[in-house]
């Protein structure tokens, strides 16, 4: 293993290497005209070709699934007809059988039946079930078996609570995105002033950002912590607190964003510093209360999940502050600090404490260990080193310095290290599991998290390069790469954590089809959204290029906003899905709560029926 | 000591000071030595009323369609003279007030269309209020929200002497008995729209677009000079059909058609001609027009008249490139 680790790291040294040569070209084919056969444009094609492969990797597995339980359906069919078939028997029949039955009561053991040449026959009626094939069955076991211990109440009630509030404000901040994205078809939907697109879009973002996302990741923290630190939470009323204050940042900066109150424009800084600070307090809460926690842990290695965790706190709190303190922030000061802003939100908050919940959660979903540790410390590093530096990416060409432009873009290329030691680090874990998908609803969301975190991040740092700000930057392009971030990867991993934990904690499962309902409508809905913007904002940026009127950029667009439309509907449901799901898996039912204690037999006579 | 497996106090405090040295050296050195440059030599102040409407514009989150940066790449070229520089936001990005930071107006999305220069491309108030209220009113497939939030419907009787009405051709108006008057915000709104000209740079020393050229030089074939070169039906849909529609009907109330004008179909260009170069405000029922000598060169205005003179069933004999030479001349 550390021989393979050595070698892995060769290869992402080699693999940096080479691409920041492909940085060097692709400024040095800015001007030719080939755009097609750029680098970045190359990437982004191959990535997506990827990401084909795998939703058809994970549709055979399940329709081959779907195959399997038709031919189960066929046997108990014949076996029904064959009882059919007993029940109209006629009474000699019926006696011989009987006869038969009775000799085989009697009937003694010889001694040679398991090592002679005797064909197996079951003459009493021992077996109830053949299993041909017993890793297949490893999975069905698994995911019923209840945690092993003890999870205090008030943390259970912490998990759900947050979880709780995550999925509000998931359903809002999307039927919001989706209102916009009508907008874009008919703008005269409405003409009321708190609902004009310049002052919903950033409800949009920051609802589904600090709202859905935050909340639903420190939620999913909490059980992490308190588990892999083998104690309980340092305060269950701090968390209740940051509860508060996180709700509260939300809603208050929604209600002042509506009525026109904006902090200045900046994406994801759009709510006004007293709001703000509500949510920077609930995070240093938080800060203090996991810290605690981990403190007194009563096992003596921190497990690496913490790391990201505890970092993410830090390196957000942090982040707030220097985004909001003003002495460095006009003129073009202000634009530095944006991006730096808006880009470490994405990586340093969201990205890194989510990669902290999969370290956990993906190799408890399949009951084995992380693939290697040293590759999590290793993706740590350099996700504080690469991410912190590519800010500025957001304004090539800008009036920004060049060498900050130009060290954004090199961070950029550098990225790749953390992002393949991490996929590389998912993937081998999820290996020889495979089989699993077809049988699981939680995996499946891992997977394509975990894709689309290789995908996304690479196709990111393409979009850096000089030449694919060209055609991409200020196109629709930014918004298909950031649906392709923030929801495919981290909106489909902390899924992949929900259904992973509630149902554990609350003891009960939602339906496999409504989950398959959730996993593929936000999936096929998710690719829509991403492919038609992708598409539509490649040709907005060539139209651009060759100078033709603007107006002409916004009508090419308009089939592309359609199936934009579609696609962030097919999402939208899924989501009022997924809420109806985690409603199903929280909700209490009195009769079997009183029941709860003996729970795992209510678990063992359900796996008997499935 | 460093051990960051056992030891949780190194390993926060090793995550918060490299972080914290990182984010100093990309971001807050850059964004100090930034913060102090000086506006150039014939940068005007906003004034408070256009402050005041950079307000408006950060509330209404105008910043999410709108970019205001030419950047320094050829195909940036249609939005300004140059590519922006840190000295053009010297006034415009300021502290808004305690509880807002500095706008943030560079943008990151071009959803509509950059507005560095829009004070200069689209300078009357009237074409701007009116697009405000309606933005279909002027440009058919516009997907800009309206602002009626921003106007007053107020009878025709109680429009006092100093409310600005807005034409608002009566398909765009939910009861034609009624007038449209702006509100102070959008007066103050259109004002700072207004004011967005890119400052005039001492001279020689401006910033030069990165070419991307060989399109173009396969595609232009090296014959820049003549107008026959040029596209005027491009140019007209860049520099004129906000107003007067790309096909050339006008708007009703705001702004006269082309298809059908005398003036278009004239025999002799010399009153079209200088309407175009000095702007015209003597056509009754209509807004003033503005000038556009500085922003086109004699060949540019001949290939827009011919294509004006020669579409939607106008027929007028062509125009040289040496007639708007004459006019402009004779101006000076």
């Amino acid at each position: 293993m550390s021989l393979f680790m050595k070698n892995s790291k060769i290869y992402f040294l080699s693999t940096v290497l080479l691409l920041l040569s492909f940085v060097g070209n692709a400024q040095n084919s800015q001007m030719t005209k080939d755009w097609e056969t750029s680098p970045g444009i190359i990437g982004t094609v191959v990535l997506v070709i990827i990401v084909l492969f795998v939703a058809v990797v994970i549709f055979l597995a399940k329709l081959n699934a779907y195959l399997d339980r038709l031919k189960q359906k066929k046997l108990n069919q014949d076996r029904m007809a064959f009882s059919d078939e007993l029940v109209s028997l006629d009474n000699d029949e019926i006696d011989s059988i009987l006869e038969n039955r009775k000799k085989a009561l009697n009937y003694k053991l010889k001694g040679d039946e398991l090592g002679s040449l005797n064909k197996a026959v079951d003459k009493k009626g021992l077996v109830k079930r053949v299993r041909k094939d017993p890793n297949n069955s490893f999975f069905d076991e698994k995911k019923k078996t209840p945690l092993s211990i003890e999870t205090p109440k008030e943390l259970k009630q912490i998990v759900t609570y947050y979880l709780a509030a995550a999925t509000f404000w998931l359903v809002f901040g999307t039927l919001v995105g989706e209102y916009l994205g009508l907008k874009f078809i008919w703008p005269e939907l409405d003409k009321i002033s708190f609902l004009s697109f310049g002052r919903l879009r950033p409800v949009h973002t920051n609802t589904v950002f600090w709202g859905w996302a935050s909340l639903a990741m420190i939620g999913l923290g909490y059980f992490v912590i308190a588990r892999t630190s083998n104690t309980k939470i340092y305060s269950y009323a701090k968390a209740k607190i940051a509860w508060i204050l996180i709700n509260a940042t939300v809603l208050l900066g929604n209600i002042a964003l509506m009525s026109g109150i904006n902090n200045g424009g900046g994406e994801y800084r759009e709510y006004i510093w007293p709001i703000m600070l509500l949510f920077a307090i609930g995070l240093i809460l938080t800060l203090y209360n996991f810290y605690k926690t981990v403190a007194t842990r009563k096992i003596k290695e921190i497990y690496i999940s913490n790391w990201f965790i505890l970092a993410a706190l830090v390196w957000t709190i942090v982040l707030s502050v220097i985004g909001y303190l003003p002495f460095y922030q006009n003129g073009m000061g202000e634009t530095v600090i944006q991006g730096y802003y808006m880009h470490q939100g994405v990586g340093m908050w969201f990205m890194t404490f989510t990669l902290g919940l999969v370290y956990y959660y993906l190799p408890a979903t399949l009951n084995k260990p992380i693939y290697s540790y040293s590759l999590g410390v290793l993706a740590f590093w350099t996700q504080m080193l690469f991410y912190t530096m590519i800010g500025t990416h957001h304004f090539v060409f800008s009036p920004l310095p060049w060498w900050l432009q130009t060290v954004a873009i090199v961070f950029s290329a550098g990225m790749f290290i953390p992002v393949i030691a991490g996929s590389t680090n998912f993937l081998m874990t999820m290996r020889g599991a495979w089989n699993h998908i077809s049988k699981s609803y939680v995996l499946p969301f891992f997977l394509v998290g975990v894709i689309f975190y290789f995908v996304g991040s690479s196709q990111g740092s393409f979009q850096a390069f000089r030449f694919t700000n060209f055609v991409w930057h200020f196109t629709d392009f930014n918004v298909a790469h950031s649906h392709m971030t923030m929801y495919g990867i981290i909106c489909f991993l902390l899924w992949g954590c929900i259904y992973t934990i509630v149902p554990k904690l609350n003891g009960k499962e939602p339906s496999q089809l409504l989950v398959g309902g959730h996993f593929w409508l936000a999936f096929i809905g998710l690719f829509a959204y991403m492919i038609s913007l992708m598409y539509g904002g490649t040709l907005r940026g060539l139209s651009w290029m060759e100078g033709n009127p603007f107006m002409e950029s916004v009508t090419l667009m308009q089939p592309y906003w359609v199936w934009r439309a579609v696609g962030g509907t097919l999402m939208f449901i899924s989501h009022l899905v997924f809420a109806y799901n985690f409603y199903y898996m929280v909700k209490k039912e009195p009769e079997k709560s009183t029941k709860r204690n003996g729970g795992t037999e209510i678990i063992k006579g359900e796996s008997v029926t499935v | 000591m460093l051990d960051f497996n056992t030891n949780h106090k190194a390993l926060l405090l090793t995550a918060f000071g490299v972080f914290a040295v990182l984010s100093i050296g990309v971001a807050i050195i850059p964004a100090f030595q930034l913060d102090s440059y000086q506006p150039l030599p014939d940068q005007p102040e906003l004034t408070d009323t256009e402050f005041e409407g950079l307000h408006v514009f950060i509330g209404e989150g105008c910043v999410a369609c709108h970019t205001q940066q030419v950047r320094n790449i050829e195909m940036d070229a249609m939005w300004g003279d140059r590519p922006s520089i840190p000295e053009d936001y010297v006034y415009s990005k300021k502290r808004l007030d305690i509880w807002r930071q500095s706008a943030s107006l560079l943008g990151s999305e071009r959803t509509g269309p950059d507005l560095t220069n829009v004070g200069v491309r689209q300078p009357g108030a009237a074409w701007q209020l009116l697009h405000l209220y309606n933005p279909r009113a002027v440009s058919e497939e516009s997907i800009m929200p309206s602002f009626p939030w921003l106007f007053e419907e107020v009878d025709s009787t109680s429009v006092r002497e100093d409310d600005v009405v807005v034409a608002v051709p009566s398909q765009f108006l939910d009861n034609p008995s009624k007038k449209i008057v702006a509100s102070e915000e959008a007066m103050q709104l259109v004002a700072y729209l207004q004011s967005l000209k890119q400052p005039k740079m001492p001279e020689n020393s401006e910033p030069e677009f990165i070419p991307f050229s060989k399109i173009k030089e396969a595609a232009g074939g090296g014959s820049a000079s003549a107008s026959k070169g040029l596209d005027g039906e491009k140019l007209f849909m860049n520099k004129c059909s906000a107003c007067h529609q790309a096909n050339g009907k006008g708007v009703p109330g705001a702004f006269p058609p082309l298809a059908g004008s005398e003036t278009v179909n004239n025999e002799d260009p010399e009153k079209m001609i200088r309407i175009i170069l000095e702007g015209y405000n003597e056509m009754e029922g209509y807004g003033p027009m503005q000038a556009f000598a500085d922003q086109l060169t004699d060949a540019e205005v001949a290939a827009i008249m011919n294509y004006e003179r020669n579409s939607w069933g106008n027929e007028a004999p062509e125009v040289k490139e040496e007639d708007v030479k004459k006019v402009r001349d004779s101006k000076l």
